[in-house]
């Protein structure tokens, strides 16, 4: 296997192995550079993963303790577990669904279009559709994302053909089964999807594009990709030229090692990579790097989400086949009338039968909620996925207390729902109810939101330096070799899963560094 | 009496009548089951069985899903002594200083009891790790339809994964065909 010293001053090192991490980690080797690739989790492969949701949480998720605080529905029901995303070889794109959109070309301008929101920080992006378009046609093409390209979507499931009949009847126009980076026939030394129901388990078949099985391997093939799984990084170090120097990490058997870097790239998803930052403070940066502008750790968004879930007289078995199989994207339209700013999607979502009883009603028991999970094989389910606003308040910070086994401080995930976020999530709570109402629905259920799997903005790119962390290329205002690489960067959540534009912006990135450092500039 | 006797006299209670289920088990065939814990003592299995049974109640079930969980409640205590102490004191409470220990008491009394301790760390241990043991049970999955793994079989892609006939087939457009 592959390893660049410690000491190769030459390297990029890239902190974490996801959407962001892997991709840019593959964009950056195909284009000759040495690339160090920390990642905290373990080395998995779909033959390790199993189709078993308890078992495969633990063996996937990031489970290091965080804490949470704020009124929202969360701090409640999962104290300490804010996030739903992964640690292991290829990051959150184990799990992940496979939904990939673009964002909208009003939704990277929302200061400019919903107008002044009380309490919301926003801030346009600082950049438009346009300049993605080529890196968003990029994305979907090495994705292989259905409904582009000429690839076709993929077969409903039972759970689609509820959406879809309900959908319809109430009007909706937009009723299909996405547009999915899973592959609805073989492609990329991939085999077609199986329609196992595991997607959030890690897919076995390998028909969901995951950095796991696509990127990071064609980056090994350059021979110039250093993976190292386990490792844990605990620092960013920099210079008195304010440039950063390397990362403190602790390797697998939690010995500490100082990786020297040429560039350092942060992709440790929206909790971990500003609390890097803010545990990387020195004397030249007392309160923690690239933070100039206050911003590292606000804004944190999550989208407002929720789900419905439909109880039916004959059977649905919803967990057959693709946990996301269909979508109405009606709601994602712009439409101030129904008294919010941002727009929603409905995705179909399914549990088995451990997740159900799990996440349904979060702190529910006794006899009625047991004849509620006795309709399981009946019932249809829904996940509402839309735009939440940025606050400043809503923040990931260091714990005053709390450490972790390195002896750092814990993340503490702040958020309290915005009234916008509110009208929202109770406006598409009864749409939802209204779609399974009209396919005859028995009972209907909203459920509240799992832990965040879209974790946002907390180093946000901005036109200025002291509105947000980064510029439009994700290197961050203060220095110039320190790069935000994840979904971090988003200064707005806008209406779409957020995958696609992370790979899409990663992908953009690796192109920026090569032009930077072919200018000497980097 | 047989595991297996046991588990069929218990499992018709269940089927029949909550009442009284775990007084039962307290005199039928609970030295064998309770032989088998580490830490547990046999009163605070039976007293964690009968809170299991009322904190998810499912009639039809087989006792053993029950019995599983009580079991994984024991292997807890055994490897933290803080989750066994939790236990210990969390069922003394329960029982309360006079009159019908919590496992001997009607259905209706058991969940009054359970209401009043609901946000306690002690519940809420027991409603976890029962939450994640008896929906992960295999015999749980079948009384549910729930097929559980799909990979061996080769997923729903010809088993069904479409097969819902109650409302029209969306058009091609919407849902093409499998390829």
């Amino acid at each position: 296997m592959l390893r660049h010293a410690v000491t190769d001053d030459s390297v990029v090192v890239i902190i974490g192995s996801g959407a962001g991490g892997g991709t840019l980690a593959n964009g950056l080797c195909q284009k000759g550079f040495k690339v160090v690739l920390l990642e905290a989790g373990k080395h998995q492969s779909p033959a390790t993963f199993r189709n078993e949701e308890w078992w495969a949480f633990n063996q996937l998720a990031w489970l290091d303790k965080r804490s949470t605080s704020g009124t929202w529905q969360i701090a409640k029901d999962f104290p300490n577990l804010p996030a739903w995303i992964c640690k292991t070889v290829g990051g959150t794109t184990v799990h992940w669904a496979g939904a990939s959109l673009r964002i909208q070309e009003h939704e990277f301008k929302a200061k400019t279009n919903y107008s002044n929101i009380a309490g919301a920080n926003l801030l346009d992006w600082p950049l438009t559709l346009a300049e993605l378009e080529p890196y968003y046609a990029k994305a979907e093409s090495m994705m292989n994302v259905t409904r582009t390209n000429d690839i076709p979507g993929l077969p409903g499931n039972n759970n689609f053909k509820v959406m879809y009949n309900g959908a319809t009847r109430v009007g909706y126009k937009t009723v299909h089964t996405g547009r999915m980076a899973i592959n609805s026939r073989p492609l990329d030394g991939r085999s077609a999807c199986w329609q196992l129901g595991f997607c959030f388990q890690g897919c076995k078949s390998g028909a969901k594009w995951s950095t796991l099985y696509t990127e990071i391997p064609k980056a090994e093939a350059t021979g110039r990709l250093d993976l190292r799984p386990e490792s844990m990084a605990l620092q960013i170090q920099h210079d008195k030229n304010r440039k950063v120097t390397g990362v403190l990490y602790a390797d697998k058997d939690g010995n500490h090692q100082f990786q020297k870097a040429r560039i350092v790239c942060v992709a440790g998803n929206s909790i971990e990579s500003p609390r890097l930052l803010l545990n990387s403070s020195s004397s030249t940066y007392p309160h923690g790097l690239a933070n100039s502008s206050g911003q590292v750790g606000k804004n944190y968004m999550r989208h407002t989400t929720g789900s419905v879930f439909g109880i039916f007289k004959e059977p649905v078995h919803m967990y057959r086949g693709t946990v996301m199989a269909g979508i109405v994207g009606d709601e994602a339209e712009p439409n101030l009338k129904r008294g919010f700013a941002g727009g929603f999607e409905f995705e179909t979502i399914s549990l088995g039968l451990p997740f159900t009883a799990a996440f349904l009603k979060p702190s529910a028991w006794g006899r009625d909620y047991t004849d509620l999970l006795e309709q399981y094989p009946k019932m249809a389910g829904m996940w509402i996925v839309g735009e939440d606003m940025p606050q400043e308040t809503n923040a990931v910070t260091l714990h005053a207390t709390e450490k972790d086994a390195f002896g750092l401080p814990i993340p503490n995930v702040h958020y309290d729902d915005h009234a916008n976020d509110a009208a929202m999530r109770k406006y598409a709570f009864k749409r939802g109810a209204a779609i399974y109402d009209a396919v005859g629905a028995v009972k209907t259920v909203e459920t509240p939101p799992y832990p965040s799997t879209h974790n946002l903005g907390t180093c946000r790119q901005s036109a200025k330096p002291g509105d947000g962390v980064c510029n439009k290329w994700g290197q961050t205002h203060d220095i110039k070799n320190l790069f935000i690489s994840d979904g971090s960067q988003f200064t707005t959540s806008a209406a779409e899963n957020p995958t696609l534009t992370i790979v899409t912006l990663a992908l953009r990135q690796a192109d920026y560094i090569a032009d930077q450092s072919s200018k000497k500039n980097l | 009496m047989k595991r297996r006797e046991f588990l069929k006299t218990s499992a018709l209670v269940v089927a029949g009548t909550a009442v009284a289920a775990s007084g039962l088990i307290n005199v039928a065939g609970a030295g064998e089951w309770t032989g088998r814990l580490t830490t547990l003592q046999p009163h605070e299995a039976s007293t964690l069985l009968a809170m299991a049974k009322r904190i998810f109640p499912h009639r039809g079930i087989d006792d053993s899903c029950y019995l599983k969980v009580v079991e994984v409640l024991d292997a807890n205590s055994k490897s933290d002594p803080a989750v066994a102490k939790m236990l210990t004191e969390g069922i003394v409470a329960l029982d309360g200083s006079g009159g019908a220990k919590f496992a001997d008491r009607n259905e209706n009394d058991q969940v009054a009891a359970l209401e009043a301790v609901q946000t306690t760390p002690f519940f809420l241990k027991v409603r976890g790790i029962e939450l994640e043991s008896l929906y992960s049970n295999p015999a749980m999955w079948k009384a549910f339809g729930y097929q559980g793994p799909a990979y061996a079989a080769g997923g729903y892609i010809h088993r069904g994964f479409n097969d819902l006939n109650w409302l029209p087939d969306p058009p091609e457009s919407a849902s093409p065909k499998p390829v």
